[in-house]
């Protein structure tokens, strides 16, 4: 099977889910759902070994190749990478959520179906190499996160989250389509390998900074930077699992992804470079900083998950600058992309068993407020051995695998200032300073999550629960994640050759060819003295200080004035979005059929009436023009008076006799001029639509002309007499000239020969347009679906509207 | 109000059945003569509905216990299975095919997948029209 096709594998094994979740209630539906994760990890790992000397796979299909669209899944390291992250995170969540999720309780179907869903947009994004489908699977993840944010949508805030979250990352991926769009016609293709191998090409389009900020904007909604943050905290709302996979290991990484993967095309922009550093470390620092205002255990997990990735990014920058340094340069900036793509291994692995910890301690003691938690140790031992393990690799601590990458960021961040391609001499010093304050702050944090909860004075009465050691199978998915954590830190260098170098490739594919040529070697231990030690060292001592001083400092982030705050400002825009739109509906929604009628109308006359201006392309030859005889003339009378009429009656029935009077006599004009089919069409319809009237009569209200002034009579006048004049002007300036033979002829000649029949209109309805008709047909039956909505099942009693609105 | 109108029953009873027959001829008609689904669909719910006017809505339901949603929706499934039929042969969407055929008692006629979906057409006017009707005549 073609591996483009693993993509589909988790949305395909959705549609089973529901039958499962009916069917065989008894077990678990998680446990079918593991399968899948676990057998789409085996098969990718396969390609692991295969990758090694620098080979990418590809597989396609085509999607809808009259637009030359297609899915390409392309396989290097990079996807490599996250897809087994997707995958084998996703796997170890499975696994956690069977205990998580109570079967009796929870709508598991729901649930799977919204997971499996976003495990395939996942795979699609990582794997696509096609502009158009990696947008679409980029929204499906929007949209598949929104389902799952909400999965508890009976709550407000799940629902206030699910929302957050989706309009600010969709926007982003409405900015990014358009980046993708400019840079498909800057390049020609919508294939990612071939606009790369363009790149300095189309570095000096005039589009190209253009295209590259709307992109940075997709990856930077999407990976929660500085200042897009603010839907991941409140995106905590989903059930733990949903964000220790969402939020931690994979969607959030979707925006990392973006970025490593345009870096060849961006790099050589100064843009990127400053664009992609400077969020990446404000968004370090700001997150650090205020996760020690959180109270809330997943919060300070949200926050610090900002901060991490806020600390990739800014990796990635600099990995952009060995562009400009090139591979003879013995500078550290190679080192910054390896490092990157590894703090972004090991922040899945320790952040991914954090939030299981937070989920374990909510399930076994009923709240997540730090204030009420404490002295958990001794009751919940193995959780907090997990805790401390993923806490002490967040904080950079030997012997974990956070301490290789935080290592690895401090020499990226401290080489930045030899760098003088921008005048980094006067700012550069900024970026290891800056960075290294964020790092005091994630040691503290760090320690702060884990300590509070565990140490200290266990305090029975302010939770809800009574508190215990979780079950094992809720034990084991963190375990394994915390296994990894130690286990990469005593051979870092498998993980590096295997995973991290093929994928270093992918974002510098002008350094190397093949993962061998990376001499990149992690080691633990840099030799004494290096300034990357010495400022470990003042990381512990000052984290430590600030750690013992918090209660004193703690209180000042209750300073912070609240409406200064980016919450604050979405709040307001999206209050001010619904009344504002809400106040302008209102202006021109009145509820009269006429005041609609008399809006579409002025659009009518003035769009017609200002092309045939514009165009120049009013004229009149009565040349051609056929005789009118008599009784064609006694027609348009008939015609005349019957309209005349509908608008003067007083009562309704006089004016639906005129009405069908009127109609009768088109049917006549149709007759003489050898339209049969249309003829017979007419009349059949005037007398349907008057029997309509008919029963309807009986229910319509007095007639009554609205508003008899004379201000709106004169203007329904005003666009009466203009829908006249331009239709006039049309038909005449469309009898007059033809430049082009008429599209009867065409049918005339092919009706027989093409389509077997013999009436053009029959022909043209079922055959040429015979799309148009199923549409046409389509809209017959929505409308009477409607009909029957309003009339038949319209709730006439108040009574019950209100009963049912109680359950 | 029940009212006994001779006439226009006695009249509705025979003028019915011609409605009928010449829309189903009209339908069929349709591909060489004026017609078609469309009209013949029309034609058919004028028809149900003189007989409306002449019974009442319960005399006509019992009559013709049809039930006009399913109709719009078979015929609504029939159309849009005739045009997508062309995926089974590889041939762009909505592709339609004829040919003549000797057929006992008619002799040679042409058949066409147009005119499936023509009865697709013809059913969801149909349908539609004597929904609307239905629902609002229904109305009390």
């Amino acid at each position: 099977m073609p591996f483009v096709y693993f993509i589909f594998i988790p949305m395909l094994a959705a549609i089973l889910i529901p039958f499962l979740y009916k069917k065989v209630r008894s077990i678990h539906t998680g446990w079918f759902v593991l399968v899948v994760p676990v057998v789409l990890f085996g098969l990718y790992t396969t390609f692991v070994p295969k990758l090694q000397n620098g080979d990418t796979y590809t597989s396609s299909f085509d999607w809808i190749p009259s637009l030359d669209i297609s899915f390409i899944s392309y396989i290097d390291g990079l996807s490599l990478l996250f897809s087994l992250l997707i995958t084998g995170i996703g796997a170890l969540v499975v696994l956690y959520s069977i205990f998580y999720l109570d079967k009796t309780r929870e709508k598991l179907h729901n649930f799977y179906v919204y997971l499996l869903l976003f495990m395939t947009a996942m795979l699609g994004v990582v794997q696509s190499d096609h502009l158009i489908s990696l947008y679409f699977f980029w929204e499906l993840t929007s949209i598949s996160s929104f389902l799952l944010i909400g999965y508890w949508y009976t709550r407000d805030r799940s629902r206030f989250g699910a929302l957050k979250s989706m309009m600010i990352t969709v926007f982003g991926g409405l900015m990014m389509l358009g980046g993708f769009i400019l840079l498909s016609i800057m390049g020609d293709t919508y294939s990612i390998r071939e606009l790369i191998s363009q790149a300095p090409e189309l570095a000096n389009h005039k589009w190209f900074v253009w295209s590259l900020i709307l992109v940075l904007l997709g990856a930077f909604t999407k990976s929660a930077q500085f200042p897009f943050y603010i839907w991941l905290p409140d995106a905590m709302e989903a059930p733990t699992p949903v964000s220790a996979y969402l939020h931690s290991a994979t969607m959030v990484k979707a925006g990392l992804y973006l970025v490593a993967r345009f870096t060849p095309l961006y790099a050589s922009s100064e843009w990127w470079i400053w664009l992609v550093t400077g969020t990446g470390l404000l968004t370090l620092f700001w997150g650090s900083f205020f996760a020690l205002k959180q109270t809330d255990l997943k919060g300070i997990l949200a926050f610090s998950t900002v901060s991490q990735l806020g600390l990739i990014m800014s990796l990635l920058g600099a990995g952009a600058i060995s562009f400009h340094t090139g591979i003879e340069d013995n500078s550290i900036f190679k080192y910054a992309a390896f490092a990157a793509i590894f703090h972004l291994v090991n922040h899945a692995t320790f952040k991914g068993s954090l939030f299981m910890i937070a989920g374990i301690v909510d399930h076994e003691t009923g709240t997540r407020d730090i204030r009420k938690l404490g002295g958990l140790m001794s009751i919940m031992p193995i959780t907090f051995t997990i805790a401390l393990i993923g806490s002490f690799s967040m904080a950079g601590l030997p012997p974990f695998n956070g301490f290789l990458s935080k290592e690895m960021f401090l020499s990226g961040m401290l080489s930045i200032q030899n760098f003088d391609l921008f005048a980094f001499a006067t700012w550069g010093i900024l970026f290891p300073i800056i960075g290294w304050i964020a790092s005091v702050f994630t040691f503290v944090y760090s320690l702060y999550f884990v300590f509070r909860t565990f140490t200290g004075k266990y305090k029975p009465d302010l939770l809800p629960k009574k508190a215990h050691e979780a079950p094992i199978g809720m034990l084991i998915p963190p375990a394994i994640l915390g296994t990894l954590v130690i286990a990469i830190f005593f051979v870092p260098n498998l993980i590096g050759d295997y995973l991290v170098k093929p994928a270093v490739i992918a974002m510098q594919p002008f350094l190397y060819t093949s993962p061998s040529e990376i001499d990149i070697h992690i080691s633990a231990w840099h030799g004494p003295l290096e300034p990357e030690l010495l400022m470990t060292l003042g990381i512990i001592g000052l984290g430590l200080l600030l750690y013992w001083t918090l209660p004193k400092w703690q209180p000042l982030y209750t300073k912070f004035p609240d409406w200064l705050s980016l919450n604050r400002l979405y709040d307001s825009m999206m209050y001010f979005s619904e009344v504002g739109t809400n106040r302008l509906s209102k202006m021109y929604m009145t509820g009269y059929m006429r005041s609609y009628l008399v809006y579409m109308f002025t659009g009518i006359i003035l769009l017609s009436i200002s092309t045939v201006f514009i165009k120049n392309a009013f004229e009149v030859s009565f040349a051609t023009l056929a005789p009118i005889r008599f009784f064609e003339l006694i027609i348009a009378l008939v015609l005349v008076a019957g309209t005349v009429t509908i608008l003067l009656a007083k009562s309704r029935l006089t004016s639906i006799i005129a009405l069908g009077a009127v109609g009768y006599t088109v049917a006549l004009f149709f007759v003489i001029f050898n339209a049969p089919d249309l003829a017979l069409t007419q009349l059949v319809i005037e007398t349907i639509s008057v029997a309509l009237f008919l029963l309807a009569f009986y229910h319509l209200p007095k007639l009554n002309r609205h508003e008899n002034r004379m201000k709106f009579r004169l203007g329904n006048a005003l666009v009466a007499l203009g829908v006249g004049i331009t239709i006039t002007i049309i038909a005449l300036s469309a009898h007059s000239q033809k430049l082009v033979p008429s599209i009867s002829s065409y049918y005339e000649e092919t009706v027989y020969s093409e389509a077997g029949g013999g009436n053009i209109v029959n022909v043209i309805l079922v055959d040429y347009r015979g799309f148009d008709t199923l549409f046409e047909i389509a809209v017959l039956a929505i409308a009477s679906l409607g009909i029957i909505a309003m009339i038949k099942l319209r709730l006439t009693k108040k009574k019950e509207v209100n009963r049912l609105e109680d359950k | 109000m029940k009212t006994n109108d001779v006439i226009l029953q006695t009249t509705t009873n025979l003028v019915f059945f011609i409605i009928i027959l010449f829309s189903i001829h009209i339908f069929f008609a349709g591909h060489y003569a004026p017609g078609g689904g469309f009209v013949g669909g029309l034609l058919t719910a004028s028809g149900i509905v003189l007989l409306l006017l002449a019974y009442d809505i319960k005399t006509v339901t019992t009559a013709l216990p049809i039930n006009y949603t399913v109709m719009t929706a078979i015929g609504l499934l029939i159309a849009l299975g005739t045009a997508a039929g062309s995926i089974i042969f590889d041939v762009p969407f909505f592709t339609h095919a004829f040919d003549y055929f000797d057929l006992p008692l008619l002799g040679k006629q042409s058949l066409h997948t147009a005119m499936l979906f023509d009865t697709g057409v013809y059913l969801v006017v149909v349908g539609v029209t004597m929904t609307i009707i239905q629902s609002i005549g229904d109305d009390d």
